[in-house]
Parts: C-alpha cells; structure tokens; sequence
C-alpha cells in the first residue's frame, strides 16, 4: 500500500513511518519539518494549509494521522485549527482523492473527565467534558473521523496512552531531568496505578489498526502495555534507567487525599514556553489510576504489546548508557 | 385513649405523575370494583401485548405507608423473566384505598374492611387463579385475609417483614406504641409526615433522594395522609380493638394454609423483629424463609427480594402449580447418603453410650479446671447419665417442647456436655455459636436463630441481657433472687434436676429431626447458621470413630471445643484442659499434659493456635509430664490448616503420636485427612496450594470446574489436575443453612437432586494420586484478561521471598480484565501500609511468577477472628483498589 503518515517528526509519528515501512509499505510523511526516518519519502507541509494536504493525499491508499498540536501554550483557537480543522481538511481530501483507508491516532484523554479509570474499555469520546484544549479538541476530531467512516474508506481511531522510550523529550526527559537537579518532590503515596505504552508497542498497535482497518472501522482502541504499575515504581524505574536516584514520595500532614493540585505546582511550566501538555491533565494522571480494558483491542486488531515493561525499561537503560554524557537533551 | 383522626376529603383515585424512578408508566392503571376505584399496577396488558399467557398471578399488598411503588423491582423483573421465556406470572399491586394513588373515600377501614375490599378488587379484576399473595407490613395482614378467604385460587403465600399476632405480655414495639400515644397519632401520621418520613429511613443504605420522592408522591398534603394515620390507629393493640377479632382469625387461619410459603425478612426492623418471624414460622413450619443480613424493615428497597422470590416461585410452583418434586427439595435427601434412610443401617442415637454404661463406674468426663473450684472434677458416666436424664426431664417438666431452640452460653465443659445431651435427647435444637463471632457476630447470630431459651453461665446471660438477645433464661448456677430477676432468669439447672428426678423421658426425636444450628466463623460475611438433623450429628460422630478409631478405650484430650462435646457419643472417657476456651492461644503444653494424666490420654484434639501455644511453652514440662505425652498415638488439628513447621514440632512433642490435619468446615466437619507423613511426601510435587490429603471415611468429594470467568460450572468430576470448586458429600453434610433459603439453594446448585451435596465455596484440585489439594476461596479467584488465578499457589511462592512473613493476593480491576496485587506482612514490619520498596518489589514479582500490578506491604493482614488465620481477601482487594486508585493509604 502507498500510505500516508502525518506528524511523522515526532517521536511516535516517526516510529509508525518507520513501522510501516518496514511492513513493505510505500511510506509517504507529511509535516513541516524533515521526519529524519530512513526509507521513507517527506512531504513537507501543514495540515492547516488545503493546497499541502491535497497534494499529501493524492494516489495515497491509507492514511495514519498522528499530526496535532500538543503543545501547552497558545490560542485555543490554535488547537481548534490544527487539531479539529487539520483532521476534516484531511478527511475531506482523502475522500475525494478516493484513499481507503484511514487511522486516526487520538489519546485517552478525549473521553477522560478527570475520575480515576479502573479497567475501563474505551469510551465515546466527549468534547464536552474533556480537560484542556488539546483533548477537547482531539476528541473533537475523533468524532469528525469517525463520523467519516463508510465502506469506501474504512475508519479507525486508537488512543495510545503514555508513550515513552528512547528519545522521549516529554514524559521520559522531564522526569529524568528534574530528578537529577533535584526539583522532582513529589506528594502523595504513589501508589496510582498506571498503564503506558512502550513506543514499539505504540507504533506496532497503530500499524496493526491500518491492517485490521476493514474490519474493526468505525471503533476506537485504547492502545497499552496491559501492565499497569504504581507511579512511584513507573518513576522510579525511569529514573534508575537514566542512572538517576528516584525521587523521595512524601505525605505531608494535611494531604487528605493525593492532590492533582499539589502535583500540578510541580509539573507547572511557565506561560508561554511551548511544552508538551504537562498541564493539570497530565498531574491528575499522575495521582488517580488509569489503567484500561484491553481484551477487546488485543483480540480486534490482532495486536499483542512485544516489548514489556521490563523490556522497556532494559532498553531504555541501555541507551542512556551509550549516550555520551548519558544526557540527550 | 382517644383515636380521633380528622375526616379525610374525598378525592378520586389517579395514575401517579410520570417519570418516577424504576415504575413503568404501562403498569399503572384504575379498577373500580363498584364502592371505589383503586390504582393498581398490574403486569396482564404487557404480557398480552407479548402474547404471553400468565401462568398465574402476585397479588402483592403494601402496607403502611408506603404504595404499590414498593413492588416496582418485583413488576418489573418478573415481566422481564417472562418476556425471556420464563414461567410468567402477572403482578397485581394494589395501593390499598384511601392510600397511595387510590380513592380518598373518607370512609373508615378497619382490617376486617380492608380484607373485603382486596376481595372486591380481585373479583372485579376477574383473577382466575393460581394466586400467589405477597405481603409486606400491615399488608401482609391484608394479604394473608385475603388467602385465608380464597383457598380455592391460592397456590402460595410470600411475606416481607410483617405480623399477625402480637404474643401475649410483650410490649407492643417501641416505636410504634409512640406513635399510638395519645396526641401523637393524629400529629405523627397525618397533621406531618413525621411517620411517612421515619418509615423512609429505616432503608439501609438510604434511599435515594428521588426514590424517598416517589414514596412521598402521594402523601403530599395532610389531606392525602388520612389513610397513613387510619393504618396505625387499627393495630389492634388489644382484645377491646375493634380489629382484634379480624386478626386472630387471620392468625388461626394461616395455621390451616397448607400452600408453599416464602418469608423475605430484613432482620434490622425496629417494629418487625425476629419475634414475628418465628411467630410465622411456628405457624407455617414448612415455609421457606431467607433473611437479609443487614437487611431492615424495606426490605424491598434494602435488598434484590424480587430475585428472590422469583427464583423461589420456579422452583416451588413452576408453571403456576406445586410440582411433586419441588414439594420435597427442601428435603433433599439421601438414598445411600443419609443412612438414616437405610433399613440396614442400625441407628445408634449420639446418647447411646451414656445408655449403656448407665450403671458403669468408669470414668466418662475429667474437668481440669471446673468452675467448682481449683480440683479436676471427675464425673464417671453412671453420674453423667444421670444427670443427663434428669436435666433433659427437668427441661420438658419447665416446658420446653421438641424443635424449640435452645442456645447454649455455657463454656465447655460437664455443664455444656450435659446441657447439650439433655437437650439432644428431647428434640431440642441447640444453637451453637462461639465466642469467635465477636460480640457483634455472634449477637446477629443469636439475634438470626431465634432461640426459645438461652440456657448459659453467668457471663453468657449477662451478655444475653445486654445485648437484648431473645429467649427464657435458663441459669447453670443457682442465682441469688436478685441476680436472678436482673438476669431475667426463669430456672437454674439444680432445679431443672430437682423437677426431673424420677421423670420418664419423652420418646427419642427422629434421625431427621433438627438437631442444632451451628454457625460458621464469618469468615466471608456474616456467620451463617448450619442445620444439623441428629442423623448427620451421628454421621460426624461415625466418621471420627471410622477415621481415627476413636471409642470406648479412647482417652481423649480436647482443647477444641466442638470435638469436645463429642467424647460421651464415641463413647471415649474425655478431659477438657484448664484454658481459656475464648483463647485457644493460651493453652499451656502443662495444661495439655495435666489433662492426659487425668484420663490416660491415647488421643489429643487442638485448634492450630493452640499449637502453636504449646509448643512455645514445651520447656516447661517436666519427664513425668513428657511421659504422659508420649501415650498419646494421635493428634489431630482441625479448623484451619496447620503449617509444616507447626506439624514437625507436635510430631516431636508427641513422640509415639500421628499428626494429622483434617481438611473440614461447619457445614461439613470432616471432609479429608492428612497425616504428616504425607504432607512430607506431598510437599516435593510441585503442587499448587495446600495438600489436606485423601476423602475421610463416607466422604465422596468431587471438582466442579472453573471456567474463564472464575465461575464453578463444570460437572462434578474427580479427574486430577482440573481446578474448581471443592463439592462434598457425606453422611455428616449440612442438611441446610437456617433461614437462608436463597442461599441454601446455591450451596446446592447442579448437584444431584436425590444427594446431599454441599458446594464448600473452597477451591483446589485433586493430584494424580487422588490427594485434594486447596487454593483458596472461590470469591477470592483473580479472574485476569489471561485466565483465572487461585491464590494459595501464588501466595506460597511469595512466601519464600525471605523479607516475607505473611503474604496475600488481591485482585483490582472489573472480573475478567483483573490484575493481581500482593499484599503482604514483612518480617521487619511496618507501621504504616505503603508500597513496596524496588528492590522487595522485584523478588515479589520474580517468585509469584505471573503479572503482579503492585506490591503492597501492610502492618497486619485482615484475618478472621476465629482462627486468625484465614486472609479476608476480599476486603483486601477492596482496600486495594480505592489504595491503588490514588485513594489514602488508610489499613486495610
């Protein structure tokens, strides 16, 4: 097949280019900056842009969308623009360019409303209720995708949740590197059960949805390792993998309840600097459990997580241990 | 005293405004039988438009004050059973005139009233039969008239918490004789909703605000209340009421009704207590009845009562008729199971011995720490027997009858031996439940089984007392007068013994005949009561003998409580040992060996904490106490099981001595054996969870297989290595739980009808050499996305960790897509429960050898009060999932 990746300069984007390519696909990329991933064709240009995208889609046979705006700062009419426009820009194109096919990659977040998630399946995304600009306007997009989905060209949403591996400037550096300069105190006990998902399993989930996309269309998937760990544990794994002392977990007297709040002060980033959305969202994933149902992606999309926890761990270890000052920022 | 209630307006009968919570709108409709027109929600319209054929109709009678808004589960669940093919049965809820939605007549409806006016309803409705009454509150009255004048179209009655008779000389409940009092009845019922209001709050958890709404819907306005006030004002308090009359014939007439019979009974009802129940029962031996631990007066809102009764109408009326078979299921029974059937079996009563040897010297029974003094009492069984005898004539001379239940607070010992021969011996029913309950369980306990007398020591009346337990009072000791009146004391045994002398006893009581109640530890909820017909009570007394050889010639030495009271009936000469029986743990290794002089011990009973007791204090015997020991060729340790390191150290204190640990429960005392010797050879298979070895004596023990959901579906199987539910059958099995039908009936699901069967709730498999080995308890499966996880296996492994002390799995997670916790005690300890440490957390995982979410280590595991040993995992889990959701790190 001849496929389309967007946001392939990205961490995840970049390793769904990667992995589709290396399925014997005929990969195309598409976003503003190179994609820097080998054996792939790069199509610069922006999905806000109507005469970029339909050059992107022309003689395409599936598309994987993974290009959004993530970042914190900005005009909330940004993220509408590039998340919610961006993706029916592409939608529309595709169908007139006859594509058969279509990924929306999506996150968790779109059908959170801040409760914890105890083994959950995933659910409607909901704009409404959804924390932030960038997962409203995700989850808007989500449904403007799905509401896309028809026989020509099949429509599948997956909600990767937590990525991180080598080469992580988001969860995997801001801790790492907060630890080492000692500004990581973190409040509560820590015992939030977390699942995430190691940056293979992500990217072999989301090539597996553009398999099985004929046949599971029109569902959303959430995407994890099945493994779920405290957070104290999934830190501090982290942070010993870099050669980092974990962070100390202290209960002040007072904290009734483990605070997103409290977590929040520590995660806050200055206004105006373009971060990650490491924003009250991310805090309160930190503190409440977020774990997921995955017998129905797994047995769906015919996908099993290949590298675990541990695994993940291991080879994160291994390569800040080859990085020269054992620093990659 | 002055009843006066202002006149209640007229006003037409409605449908209720729409959009009330769980009532569909299709049920509701208005019948005028000819005087007035009531609202009624009626099933019929449905099913027909479904062309479905009811095969008869739950005519359900709410009381006061509440409507037919009570029954909307019960509406609802049974058109849905029969929407899916089910028997269907047409509900007809009635809200009674000038209540609910019905006509405000203004008229007066005294009770006699009331049950014409149900009749004039079902006439103009045309009910046909078979008709199923379903009452609750005073409208269990009015239900029960109603049956009592239509023998032609009854086929069975159900009861929620009600009354018929208020027995002489006990005071009215409290609450409602406030509410009776003179100035309170027209303020407290109809001028506020003070009573509307308080009848909302007995639901336990609470109501929903919109649902208290919906109760209130048609009782806004002092105007619409005149019925509530009316209802209270003709509880016939007395002989001189006008409604007294009307309800002693309801009373006599329900003695007559031969139909099945179900009572739903939410035992936390300040006005309908268990006294009322057992009134029912008395009148309607044969009733099925469930009651609702926990559950109180609503009942119907506290507690899924629909499911119930739906479950009770398939299987005592299917199809609307009394099927043959279904008449007799409460009996289950036994060709070949309970020899008591068997015409070749020779019956020999648990009192046999004490028959035989009536005129024997020898010694019978040895006290060692009598509560007559510091002197080991010695009574031969010529004395035993006699004062058995004589206390068995004394309690029928002070009126106790055959079946009457007798609790027993008296320590073990010759009073509690003899108290509990006396009262086996004319088919009295002896409610057993120990101190191990805590004072909460074991007043549920007593509070559940309702006994007609407590016969106790001191301390056990003077709990009985406290805590308001029901029953006459029946002292061991001789009371000053004083004591006497504040203990409420009707007898003592010295003069039960004095009436008794030269009395003849009445005939013996059948091998079927209930015998006693025994409960079960709480363990997992509350303590159930286990019934036991005299048959099954020998049968666990034969399989002793059969097992362990124990008999006449036997010395026994019992430091646990329920083998004690077995000495007279195997015919051993028996010792209890000076210890304190509400803690096993402080039995002495001195006190073990005092107690095996006294009666040349050959055999020794022990709980394991008792064990464990002993063994710590071994240094202190001396080699005269050792040789005492050494006769001993058999100990055996029964309730919970005995680790390996405990079993070694008996095995060397009792040199010449087999030790065994049977494998057993309340419903089913002796189910396996194990001797040391094959726990040794066991401990080198590999096997997952704890070996309790082969079927004792009469024993068949069979698996029911666990399918991917952790439910115990399969056949009944022997085959080796197929884990699901432990499923026993003996002569010594449980006839049934007291006054748990729902219950009862799924202890016993997909057995064979025509055998006894209990489902232990224990989970395990048998090995290649057909050796039970058990896994844990059934609720506690960990159903994960990968396949069903039993706990004692993981449990063990994690154990070797060496940090590790004590170690339990709990699940998080909806079933099906669980994920395993460890939870555990540390050598080291803490203080505060927390997560692991990495390092601890790591070898954790590494030995449990399957997916561990997390790793929690606690200060102490939540275990059970009787043998504080067996792990509640399942409020573990529950911990667990609010810890590991980001709630506080409270104890578990």
């Amino acid at each position: 097949m001849r496929v389309l990746v967007t946001g392939a300069s990205g961490l995840l984007g970049g390793a769904v280019a990667a992995e589709i390519a290396r399925r014997g696909h005929e990969v195309t990329t598409f976003q503003r900056r190179p994609s820097g991933v080998a054996g792939v064709a790069d199509l610069l240009g922006s999905v806000t842009e109507p005469g970029d995208v339909a050059r992107a889609v022309a003689g395409q046979d599936a598309i994987v969308h993974l290009a959004a705006k993530v970042s914190l700062a900005g005009d909330p009419a940004d993220f509408t623009l590039v998340n919610v426009g961006g993706t029916y820009a592409l939608l529309q194109a595709a169908k007139a360019a006859g594509v058969g096919r279509f990924v929306f990659v999506s996150s968790p977040s779109v059908a959170h409303t801040g409760d914890s998630i105890i083994g959950d399946d995933a659910t409607p995304a909901d704009p409404a209720h959804a924390r932030g600009d960038y997962a409203r306007t995700k989850a808007e997009a989500e449904l403007l995708a799905l509401a896309a989905d028809d026989e020509r060209m099949p429509v599948v949403a997956v909600r990767p949740h937590l990525v991180w591996g080598p080469g992580d400037t988001q969860l995997v550096a801001r801790i790492v590197d907060r630890a080492r300069s000692g500004r990581l105190p973190l409040l509560g006990h820590g015992a939030a059960l977390i699942d995430t998902i190691y940056l293979d399993n992500a990217a072999t989930g989301i090539a597996a949805a553009l398999d099985r996309a004929p046949e599971v269309h029109g569902k959303a998937y959430v995407l994890t390792n099945g493994e779920p760990r405290p957070v104290a544990e999934l830190i501090g794994g982290i942070c010993r993998a870099a050669g980092v002392a974990p962070p100390e977990w202290r209960v002040p007297a007072g904290v009734a309840r483990t605070a997103g709040a409290a977590v929040e002060a520590v995660w806050r980033v200055a206004p105006g600097e373009d971060e990650p959305p490491m924003t009250r969202f991310l805090a309160e994933q930190l503190s409440t459990a977020h774990w997921f149902d995955q017998r129905r992606t797994r047995a769906e999309l015919e996908w099993q997580p290949e590298v675990s926890l541990d695994e993940g761990l291991r080879r994160l270890a291994e390569w800040y241990s080859s990085a020269p000052g054992g620093s990659r920022d | 005293m002055s009843r006066r209630l202002p006149a209640t307006p007229r006003s037409a009968a409605t449908v209720p405004p729409p959009g009330l919570p769980g009532l569909d709108p299709r049920f509701s409709r208005l019948v005028d039988d000819g005087e007035a027109t009531w609202h009624v929600l009626d099933t019929g319209a449905v099913l027909a438009e479904h062309g479905v054929e009811p095969v008869g109709t739950v005519l359900c009678v709410h009381g006061n004050p509440t409507w037919s808004y009570l029954w909307r589960r019960f509406a609802e669940q049974a058109t849905d059973a029969a929407l899916r093919g089910g028997p269907a049965w047409r509900v007809v809820a009635v809200d009674q005139l000038e209540m609910g939605f019905s006509e405000r007549t203004g008229e007066r409806r005294p009770l006699a009233r009331r049950v014409a006016d149900l009749g004039r309803l079902t006439d103009a409705l045309g009910l046909a039969g078979p008709v199923v009454t379903f009452g609750h509150d005073w409208g269990g009255v009015v239900s029960l008239g109603w049956a009592v004048d239509h023998p032609e179209l009854l086929a069975g009655v159900m009861l929620l918490n009600t009354a018929i008779h208020q027995p002489e000389g006990v005071p009215i409940p409290a609450p409602l004789r406030l509410a009776l009092a003179p100035g309170v009845l027209p303020r407290g019922t109809v001028a506020t909703p003070a009573f509307l209001e308080t009848t909302l709050a007995l639901a336990s958890p609470p109501l929903p605000t919109d649902v208290r709404n919906a109760y209130r819907a048609p009782y806004r306005g002092s105007d619409r209340r005149g019925g509530i006030g009316a209802f209270v004002a003709d509880i016939p308090v007395g002989p001189e009421h006008e409604s007294f009359a009307e309800l002693e014939r309801i009373a006599a007439g329900v003695r007559a009704l031969d139909v099945p019979a179900l009572f739903v009974w939410g035992p936390r009802d300040p006005i309908f207590s268990d006294r009322y129940l057992d009134d029912l029962i008395d009148r309607m031996p044969h009733a099925d009845v469930h009651r609702f631990e926990g559950a109180g007066h609503l009942v119907a809102e506290d507690a899924d009562y629909a499911g119930v009764a739906l479950a009770w109408l398939d299987e005592r009326l299917p199809d609307g008729a009394l099927s043959e078979a279904a008449s007799g299921a409460s009996h289950r029974g036994a060709p070949g199971i309970d020899r008591a059937e068997d015409p070749s079996h020779v019956r020999r009563p648990l009192w046999h011995h004490l028959d035989e040897r009536a005129d024997s010297d020898e010694l019978a029974l040895a006290e060692l720490a009598p509560p007559t003094g510091p002197a080991p009492r010695r009574i031969s069984w010529r004395l035993l027997s006699r004062r058995v005898h004589e206390l068995a004539a004394g309690l029928v001379a002070a009126g106790v009858r055959p079946g009457d239940r007798v609790s027993l607070l008296v320590p073990p010992g010759a009073d509690l031996t003899a108290a509990l021969y006396a009262c086996l011996r004319i088919g009295a029913v002896v409610v057993v439940a120990d101190a191990g309950l805590g004072v909460q369980g074991l007043t549920r306990a007593v509070r559940g089984a309702y006994p007609h007398h407590v016969l106790g020591a001191v301390p056990g009346l003077t709990a009985a007392r406290a805590l308001g337990w029901p029953g006459r009072r029946i002292s061991t000791a001789t009371l000053p007068a004083a004591s006497r009146r504040l203990l409420g004391v009707d007898h003592s045994f010295g003069e039960l013994v004095a009436l008794g002398r030269g009395r003849e006893l009445p005939p013996e009581p059948a091998a079927g005949a209930l015998a006693a109640v025994l409960f079960t530890s709480g363990s997992t909820g509350p303590a159930k009561g286990v019934r036991y017909t005299h048959a099954q009570l020998e049968g666990v007394r034969d399989v002793l003998a059969a097992q362990y050889g124990i008999g006449p010639g036997t010395g026994l030495v019992a430091g646990f409580a329920p083998f004690a009271l077995l000495g007279p009936a195997l015919g051993a000469r028996s010792a209890a040992p000076d210890m304190d029986v509400t803690a096993p743990a402080t039995l002495t290794a001195r006190a073990v060996a005092a107690a095996a002089r006294e009666v040349d011990a050959t055999a020794l009973f022990l709980s394991p904490a008792a064990v464990a007791n002993v063994l710590a204090t071994e240094q202190a015997l001396g080699a005269d106490e050792r040789a005492a020991l050494g006769g001993i060729r058999l100990m055996l340790s029964a309730g919970a099981p005995l680790s390996p390191t405990l079993l070694e150290g008996a095995a060397g204190l009792l040199p010449n001595a087999s030790v065994h640990t049977p494998y057993g429960m309340t419903e089913g005392l002796l189910m396996t054996d194990v001797s040391l010797e094959t726990i040794r050879d066991a401990a080198t298979s590999g096997e997952e969870g704890v070996c309790v070895g082969t079927p004792a004596a009469n024993v068949q023990v069979r698996i029911s297989a666990l399918d991917d959901d952790g439910r115990a579906v399969g056949e009944l199987s022997d085959r080796p290595h197929v884990t699901g539910e432990i499923v026993v059958s003996a002569p010594h099995v449980k006839s049934g739980y007291d006054r748990l039908w729902f219950t009862d009936r799924a202890a016993v699901a997909g057995t064979p009808d025509d055998e006894r069967w209990h489902r232990t709730s224990d989970v395990g498999h048998f090995d290649a050499e057909g050796r039970l080995w058990v896994e844990g308890r059934l609720p506690h499966v960990v159903v994960t996305a990968h396949g069903v996880v039993t706990p004692v296996g993981v449990e063990q492994r994690v154990e070797t960790v060496p940090d590790v002390r004590r170690a339990a799995l709990a699940a998080v997670g909806p079933r099906g897509t669980q994920h395993c916790v460890v939870v555990l005690e540390t050598v080291a300890g803490v203080s505060q429960p927390r997560l692991a440490p990495a390092d601890l957390a790591s070898a954790v995982r590494t030995a449990a050898g399957l997916p561990v979410a997390a790793v929690l280590v606690v200060p102490a595991l939540p275990t059970d009060i009787r043998h504080n040993s067996k792990i509640d995992r399942t409020r573990l889990s529950r911990w667990a999932e609010d810890v590991l959701a980001g709630g506080r790190m409270t104890a578990p």
